[in-house]
């Protein structure tokens, strides 16, 4: 190592520069601060909050603390998120073949969707569903049931609770069944290398996740009953439906828009995908005998993943971030709840601000931390 | 003639099947089309499930004849190949078209047929479909937001303005052409801050920024006679300690006095909105973020560890938080990090954050053209004796910027969509707006019309930017 001076100056300005920044930064919050009498810190987490969220999974009411709040936030959140990327999924890989089809219609339909969602706004989006979609939709005494069991309102939408006996045995039958497939995957891994011999490990599997929580209820003692959600009335023009769960419209609007627009991009990055994996690998399988099951399964299939998976995270990723836009319907999420309401009960911009600024931060950061872990392993190896 | 066997069409019975299968299709299409054009329901006299499904039966059977292989009749062959190459794609045309005929008629009536375009109160608007009298009553409200009407037109002469000054580059002369690049980077930025400074606020709100805008093209122009080995220092200090040297020292009073036109009164950001106000902001954004990711892709590429560091470190936190995080910062948290008397307007605090937000995607996006090129790009030019900058400016960053023109242009369509997002700062754009127009009493229940009508413009511009980068991919696209 030889160190040479014009390596360093510039390194050392730019540090210099950044520590400038920031000290000038600290420098006056602290004098600001001081002016409005203001301290830092992060004791009001555990103060009382005494304010209300509306929807909450965990149990919360105004005599719990800021950190429950925060809790609170998070949950619904990571709720939004999970659900929005079901739905987006399934919308997007069935949109992405939907534009790979040979039929003419099917084809420009799926294009004409891309095209439309993609091209408008996330916000606005959100707000025609809030503002304008699900407000035409009925009142409670006057929604029709669909199936008998779910009532779309203006209120939200009720569906059945399930109400369940006994179920950690439930989950126990599903993790041991999650654990023999993976043996029996390894298993016929084995037994392909060595003898050349192909076991339908699908079917095995789909009979196991399926059979032994079956099981569960016959001889475990698990029972599962619905409770359907029932029209009452409160006062004379004022109905609610007791019983069930509700799912509040802001969530509906929300997880529409999220999914709708997310699925656009999933649709580009599945037709990318397909259409990656070269012609000549198919006709390569095809010439050394596979079946069309097989060339799909062994051939195309993983390589596609390999195209289709890192852009998909991202996404995720996106409508997860995407998610902090519930604030603007107050869909009661980590921002409405925590850097909405909490920031203006106690004052502390800085704290607030900064813890949910990194509570996304971590969540983005941990989970491209596992994508790079996963392109490395799946990256072609080259000698 | 053969035995016609009904179940497996055949060549050999061509018209016959041609015959039935395209009157069983017909009939069904007809029977979409009535039910759905004039509501009424030609099949009544079957049992309603019945009557439901029997278009998708009598058109799937129509189909199911029609698809004869190698018919020899051209258009049959075409049809059978795009729509019709098996029964499961036949059901799916089929759904498809009834999905087209039966939503023709709702929309087309709730858009035209119905609507109401005359008048200019809510009274007028008495029929089942939409209100246009409401978009065109709030039009002004919508596109310059809550700027005074009688100023209005310092907006659009400054965007006709601008735009004609845009389009210079289609005009140029081969003479001029060379100094396109330093037109667009430096001089056309320069006189578009002038006209939204001059005619569109009129007044102090840019001061702080016209000082560092003057000191950056002031030092750009001087930049071209300093040594190239000094450049890189003069560039980190000199801006710095011209804006310094502005602000406080010399033309503080002379420059307020400029900014007041005689005759033009100041309009504070407050009242800057609408969709000009979208414009504006996604033009400086753009602007601004375009310069900064650049830097941090180099940064990040950098043989330096420490700004390498520093790169990476700025980069994934701008990218790890969602930008209405980052204007809840710019908006609350901001004004704690500056001297007390230090104000700065809620307009540029947004832009600043857009722009550093956005400029960590435009940062990544460089990034991967940079890593696209071929090593021997940089070997050559550097065995030609080029230095660093003039490595990057000439051989490198040419290559790279044409190589991400889509991921680029996917940058600044999520830049205009974002904007929106500046409800949080209290600045209404064109959907900030609406959702001020909706809760005017004289208007209430018009928000559908009003999101339609937003939904149409913001579609129009970012599928024109789309298409747009699409033809400029392939204007540079070049084979290597």
């Amino acid at each position: 190592m030889n160190f040479k001076l014009k390596d360093i100056i510039p390194q050392l300005i730019t540090v210099l520069a950044v520590v400038l920044v920031f000290g000038f930064f600290t420098y006056n919050a602290q004098v600001n601060m001081e002016n409005r009498g203001i301290d830092f810190g992060y004791g009001f987490l555990s103060q009382e909050s005494s304010f209300d969220v509306q929807f909450s999974l965990i149990e919360y009411d105004g005599s719990h603390s800021y950190f429950r709040a925060y809790l609170v936030g998070l949950l619904n959140t990571i709720l939004v998120s999970v659900i929005g990327i079901i739905f987006a999924t399934i919308l997007g890989v069935i949109v992405g073949i939907a534009r790979l089809s040979s039929n003419y219609l099917i084809n420009k339909f799926a294009a004409f969707y891309v095209e439309f969602f993609r091209n408008i706004p996330l916000l606005l989006q959100l707000f025609f569903w809030y503002f304008a979609a699900l407000r035409t939709l009925p009142l409670p005494q006057d929604a029709e049931s669909i199936f008998g069991v779910f009532y779309l309102t203006i209120k939200g939408l009720y569906v059945p609770a399930f109400v369940w006996e006994n179920l950690n045995i439930f989950f126990y039958t599903l993790i041991v069944a999650l654990i023999s497939i993976i043996i029996i995957r390894i298993y016929a891994k084995k037994i392909q290398e060595s003898q050349g011999k192909q076991i339908p490990v699908l079917l095995i599997s789909i009979g196991l996740i399926l059979f032994l929580p079956f099981l569960s209820f016959l001889i475990g003692g698990v029972s599962l009953s619905f409770e359907i959600p029932k029209l009452k009335q409160l006062a004379a023009t004022s109905f609610v439906y007791e019983g069930g769960l509700s799912l509040p419209p802001e969530l509906i609007a929300l997880t529409l828009a999220l999914s709708l627009y997310t699925a656009t991009f999933i649709a580009e990055c599945v037709r990318a995908g397909v259409q990656g994996v070269g012609k000549g690998q198919k006709e390569a399988a095809a010439s050394i005998g596979l079946t069309p099951n097989q060339v799909l399964k062994l051939v195309v299939m993983p390589q596609a993943l390999r195209i289709i998976i890192p852009p998909t995270t991202n996404q995720y990723l996106n409508l997860t971030k995407n998610s902090s836009l519930a604030a603007a319907i107050a869909y009661p999420d980590i921002v409405l709840v925590f850097a909405g309401t909490a920031l203006m009960q106690t004052g502390k911009a800085i704290e607030i601000v900064s813890i949910t600024m990194f509570t996304y931060l971590s969540l983005s950061i941990s989970i491209s931390l596992l994508m790079n872990w996963y392109n490395k392993k799946i990256a072609i190896q080259e000698k | 003639m053969s035995k016609i066997n009904f179940l497996k069409p055949d060549k050999s019975n061509l018209n016959t099947f041609l015959y039935s299968g395209s009157f069983l299709f017909f009939l069904s299409i007809l029977d979409v089309s009535i039910n759905s054009f004039f509501s009424v329901n030609i099949t009544s006299f079957f049992p309603d499930f019945l009557s439901f499904v029997l278009p998708l039966i009598l058109g799937f059977i129509g189909l199911y004849f029609i698809r004869i292989e190698l018919s020899g009749i051209k258009r049959l062959d075409h049809l059978n190949k795009h729509i019709n190459t098996n029964n499961f794609n036949a059901i799916l045309s089929l759904l498809i078209i009834f999905i087209i005929i039966k939503s023709i008629p709702p929309a087309a009536s709730w858009l035209f047929i119905n609507a109401n375009f005359a008048g200019d109160s809510k009274d007028v608007c008495t029929g089942s479909g939409a209100c246009w009298t409401y978009i065109k009553v709030w039009m002004r409200r919508f596109m310059y937001g809550m700027y005074p009407n009688g100023e209005q037109w310092r907006i659009n002469l400054s965007f006709i303005s601008l735009a004609l000054l845009g389009s210079v580059g289609y005009f140029a002369t081969d003479k001029f052409k060379k100094y396109l690049t330093l037109y667009y980077v430096v001089i056309y930025p320069f006189i578009a801050f002038l006209f939204i400074f001059f005619f569109i606020s009129g007044g102090p709100v840019f001061f702080d920024f016209s000082y560092g805008i003057i000191a950056a093209i002031i030092s750009i122009i001087f930049g071209f006679f300093i040594p190239s080995k000094f450049r890189f220092y003069y560039f980190l200090l000199v801006p710095l300690g011209l804006y310094i040297l502005l602000k406080y020292f010399i033309f503080y009073e002379e420059l307020i006095e400029l900014g007041k036109l005689d005759g033009l009164n100041w309009v504070e950001t407050g009242a800057w909105g609408g969709l000009s106000l979208t414009f504006i902001i996604s033009f400086f954004c753009l602007i601004f973020c375009f310069p900064i990711g650049m830097a941090f892709a180099l940064g990040r590429r950098s043989g330096f560890p420490l700004i390498r560091y520093i790169s990476i470190g700025f980069i994934e936190f701008w990218r790890g938080v969602p930008l209405i995080t980052v204007l809840f910062m710019s908006a609350v948290m901001f004004p704690m990090f500056l001297p007390e008397d230090f104000f700065i307007d809620k307009l540029i605090r947004a832009i600043i954050a857009i722009s550093l937000f956005e400029a960590a995607y435009v940062a990544e996006v460089i990034r991967g053209g940079l890593q696209a090129l071929p090593r021997g790009q940089y070997e050559a030019a550097k065995s030609l004796g080029m230095g660093y900058w003039k490595m990057h400016i000439f051989v490198i960053l040419p290559q790279a910027l044409k190589l991400v023109i889509p991921g680029i242009a996917n940058t600044f369509l999520a830049l205009v969509k974002d904007t929106p997002l500046i409800f949080v700062v209290g600045l209404l754009e064109l959907v900030g707006m609406l959702n001020l127009a909706k809760t005017n009493p004289e208007w209430l229940g018009f928000a559908m019309e009003g999101y339609v009508f937003a939904a149409i413009i913001f579609w129009i511009i970012c599928y024109a930017m789309s298409k747009y980068s699409y033809n400029l991919e392939q204007k540079y696209k070049t084979d290597r």
